[in-house]
């Protein structure tokens, strides 16, 4: 094996065309996101159709951009990863072919990676010393999964969702107090100016599987309290809503993981996902990781959202391991972690 | 001269490789499994057979669209980074224009019909004039969706004799046999659908008459918008569907 392994790797699971190359799974040398969220916010949400044009339209131009900004060449890279899943089928089969063919047509090895995985990755190239095992809560808009890393690309699903993703709660929130799509960042900004402690919602919990998440009841309550207000002819203050929501979140979150850290005797925890760049989340978990001694992980934010820098790295992983994948490969709308 | 011809508009996976003199190659499969798993297994296997070496192809032609919206990116992804890695450009063929192809020897108008859902179909006319076959059909009636119905009035306005082809013919023979006014002709089964080596016959006369796209630029001919921005526009014009 070289000192040095080159992964370019090939992101469009939803509505971010995104290419990157990144060294020996941590340091990244390029990392090109073309982002459509202006688009889709007029239809208040991801449209598939919409998103895989877009894909098709740039991808190109965002994978000759990542091996320019990296000042390499085609020479320079080892293998080509790309996200097979899950994700919007449509999205995922741009780049999955695109990989396939330029794989086949520079005779380089292909990788396919679990976005998931890729979204757990983005902590390795935000803390070169981070090693597994340790545990991750990975949160994201399709995406809520604690999880337990033992080994690079080994991982057990120790809690899941029932019902919505996390980000799933924050959009539909949001677009219930009139904040729009995206949600989570709107949600978050607004919880600022209001009193977390306005109104209780309830934290859901799953009987038998405490690890496990709902928030659609979270979502209901939510719902409820802004119908009953107006019935009752009060006043609807939307940042306390939004306060009191994002703290339920926050509880359900951090609630779950030190448990789980507790039973599985870790000394890290990381963070992962689109959501993961929720203030709240994200300085929830790291109080609770100081105050209970669990060393905190998060990646910045630009890793958080989806990118394909932490799909070259997870690749990496793979590609080390000896993960090879045919010019079949297919995109698995729902594949498993 | 080598050039690569693929097509994955419809149900048919079809794959070529053409070179001045003609054909050399080309593997077509009708069969269950997605373009996405068998496309490019089938474009390896035909230059292994064929003894080329990919850094030795110099274009490749692609069936632009319409078609399946997916089925056309695979394709497209496929092209565009074949393209990108090999550095050759790329040639947009019309899905319909390779599908009139299938009758080039008619002396007919040829109409390829691809069935588009809701009694509508993905059109056009074509006129094969010239003897030697190497030049543009005259284009009768530009490429479009429309409904069958339509199509077939505007048929029936021409006034000429006319051979269908394209998988819109399974869908709606009956109709066409119970409202057309004109002699007619339906191409056989096994000529009907999508080959590469009519996709890559027309790519061949646009590559010679440097008519190219860069990889880069290349994106699928839909002929329709999303059903979501349909739905906005019809919204915002106070239509509904």
């Amino acid at each position: 094996m070289k000192d040095e392994v080159l992964i370019l790797g090939i992101e469009s699971s939803c509505d971010e065309t995104a290419a990157a190359v990144v060294k020996n799974g941590r340091e990244v040398l390029s990392n090109v996101i073309y982002s459509q969220i202006d688009l889709h916010k007029l239809y208040g949400g991801v449209v598939p159709e919409i998103a895989s044009r877009k894909h098709i339209e740039k991808i190109n131009q965002v994978i000759k951009k990542a091996l320019e900004d990296a000042n390499v060449t085609w020479d320079d890279i080892d293998a080509i990863a790309v996200t097979y899943g899950p994700g919007l089928v449509g999205a995922l089969l741009v780049g999955v072919a695109e990989a396939k063919a330029i794989s086949f047509a520079l005779d380089k090895p292909l990788v396919g990676v679990n976005h998931i995985s890729g979204h757990i990755s983005a902590n390795y190239i935000q803390d070169k010393n981070l090693e597994p095992p340790f545990l991750c809560m990975v949160v994201s808009g399709g995406h809520t999964h604690l999880v337990m890393v033992n080994d690079y690309g080994e991982y057990d699903i120790l809690g899941r969702t029932r019902d919505d993703a996390c980000g799933e709660a924050f959009d539909k929130v949001a677009r219930a107090i009139g904040l729009g799509y995206p949600g989570g960042p709107k949600v978050d900004k607004l919880s600022k100016e209001g009193n977390k402690e306005a109104i209780h919602f309830p934290r859901a919990v799953i009987t038998d599987y405490p690890l496990d998440f709902s928030f659609s009841g979270l979502k209901s309550a939510v719902l409820n309290h802004i119908n009953s207000s107006k019935m009752k002819g009060e006043e609807v203050n939307v940042a306390d809503i939004a306060a009191s929501f994002q703290d339920c979140v926050v509880d359900m979150i951090v609630s779950r993981t030190m448990l789980a850290a507790e039973e599985k005797k870790v000394k890290d925890i990381a963070l992962a996902g689109g959501v993961a760049a929720n203030s709240g989340i994200r300085n929830g978990l790291k109080n609770a990781c100081a105050e209970h001694g669990y060393n905190f992980y998060c990646p910045d934010f630009i890793y958080c959202t989806d990118n394909a820098a932490m799909i070259a790295s997870a690749g990496y992983y793979e590609y080390i391991k000896g993960t090879r994948h045919g010019y079949d490969l297919n995109a698995v709308p729902n594949l498993k972690l | 001269m080598r050039l690569l011809a693929i097509d994955s508009s419809g149900m048919t996976a079809s794959v070529a490789v053409l070179n001045e003199q003609g054909l050399m190659g080309e593997y077509t499969v009708n069969y269950k499994k997605t373009h996405s798993q068998t496309l490019l297994p089938m474009i390896d296997e035909l230059l292994r057979f064929l003894e080329i070496n990919k850094k030795d192809l110099d274009c490749i032609a692609v069936s632009e669209g319409p078609g399946s919206f997916t089925g056309l990116r695979i394709g497209a992804a496929t092209a565009k980074g074949l393209a990108l890695a090999l550095d050759i450009p790329v040639a947009a063929v019309s899905t319909l224009e390779a599908l009139a192809y299938n009758g080039i020897s008619s002396e007919n108008i040829v109409c390829p019909i691809m069935d588009a859902r809701r009694n509508n179909v993905f059109t056009g006319l074509y006129k094969w004039n010239d003897y030697n076959k190497s030049e543009e059909p005259e284009i009768v009636m530009e490429q479009t969706a429309m409904e069958i119905n339509e199509l077939i009035e505007k048929i029936n306005s021409i006034g000429e004799k006319v051979l269908f082809v394209g998988d819109g013919i399974g869908v709606y023979r009956e109709v066409i046999a119970k409202q057309i006014k004109v002699p007619y002709n339906c191409i056989n089964d096994v000529m009907r659908n999508q080959r590469a080596s009519s996709v890559g016959a027309i790519g061949m006369r646009n590559y010679n008459n440097g008519i190219l796209t860069h990889g880069d630029d290349f994106e699928p001919v839909y002929l329709r918008l999303s059903q979501a921005e349909r739905e906005l526009l019809n919204k915002k014009t106070g239509k509904s569907e």
